[in-house]
């Protein structure tokens, strides 16, 4: 028998804390899904399979944009790029094998990465991975099928529900505002969409403000500099 | 298939396959920092292209909702006050829905 892990109660914890917050987001996609005109069906297909709030927001706003619906394919899987990266940790924390990597890499998001990297123990990690995948999933699917649910019984313009799509954008936007190149980024990808809202087919100027990210990323930073110059130095 | 149902199969499936990707491809590939900074950066170009456009585009030319740009003003200013999620979002809808029913 393995001794009980002794940061056991302070993970759960955060991982419920962390679930409720889900909830409440997965109630906004389900409300906003179905008031932008997706079927429940279609609401929940999201929440299970796609299972990255981010992306998922993403696809309704340029699904239901009215263009085609195709142009919403790039635009969220260019917001889910970001989970890949999470794997490069992730992958050393809980060596998945064969076709555990199957299932593991679903619960491979912001949080549970989040949540498994700040751990100070590697079963500790694994833990917290573990705690908080399947608690925010339980809770993403329970708040997006009730989400969806109200969403169906209202009449979304009337109860502001217009509002709550560039609310959320916006609220995970947030945090990553505190970085002076991030702010620069996020105001070069709002000129791009801008600028071509009259020019292309609805969707494209999401697409499009991915190509700040890529000039923003690509070009050379302060800290390479600072690096050929230790390099230099030495 | 209708096409929104197509695109959602494969958006949704291929959101799964990215994750799948950074747990089976080389570490080295992911690790190059010029293409962490793309990663980064991806996701803050393109969120905040969606907020301009929600409030911005109406279907191919400029066109504001008044009550729904009041309605996110005031998510900033909870936003600014560092109120959590569930806040923010009922901040948007109330002030806008109430805005929509005085107009």
């Amino acid at each position: 028998m393995e001794e009980p892990l002794p940061e056991r109660g302070v993970i759960l914890k955060a991982a419920i804390g962390i679930g409720l917050y889900a909830m409440a987001f997965g109630a906004s996609f389900g409300a906003i899904s179905v008031g932008s005109g997706l079927t429940l069906a279609q609401t929940m297909v999201l929440s299970l399979v796609m299972f990255t709030g981010a992306s998922q927001f993403a696809f309704v706003g340029v699904a239901t944009a009215g263009g085609s619906p195709l142009a919403a394919v790039p635009a969220s899987l260019l917001l889910g790029v970001r989970n890949a990266f999470y794997g490069v940790p992730l992958s050393e924390i809980l060596h998945p094998r064969g076709l555990a990597r199957l299932w593991t890499a679903h619960f491979v998001i912001d949080e549970t990465t989040a949540m498994a990297v700040s751990q100070a123990t590697p079963r500790a990690r694994r833990y917290a991975f573990w705690a908080t995948g399947l608690i925010l999933f339980s809770l993403w699917q329970f708040g997006s099928l009730s989400g969806a649910l109200i969403g169906r019984a209202v009449n979304p313009s009337d109860v502001g529900l217009d509002a709550a799509a560039p609310a959320v954008f916006l609220a995970l936007l947030w945090p990553s505002l505190r970085r002076r190149d991030a702010r620069w980024v996020a105001l070069g990808g709002a000129a791009v969409a801008l600028a071509l809202v009259p020019l292309t087919p609805p969707g494209i100027p999401v697409i499009a403000a991915a190509s700040v990210a890529l000039v923003a990323g690509l070009r050379p930073s302060r800290e390479d500099a600072e690096r050929v110059e230790d390099r230099e130095s030495s | 298939m209708t096409p929104l149902w197509l695109a959602l199969v494969i958006a949704a499936v291929g959101s799964y396959l990215l994750k799948l990707a950074g747990m089976s491809l080389p570490e080295s590939i992911l690790n190059h920092p010029k293409v962490q900074r793309v990663a980064q950066f991806l996701p803050i170009a393109m969120l905040s292209a969606l907020v301009a456009i929600e409030l911005f585009d109406g279907g191919g030319r400029y066109l504001v909702d008044w009550r729904t740009l009041a309605g996110v003003a005031a998510a900033v200013v909870a936003l600014l006050l560092r109120r959590g999620f569930l806040v923010v979002f009922l901040v948007a809808i109330a002030v806008t829905a109430l805005l929509r029913l005085a107009t």
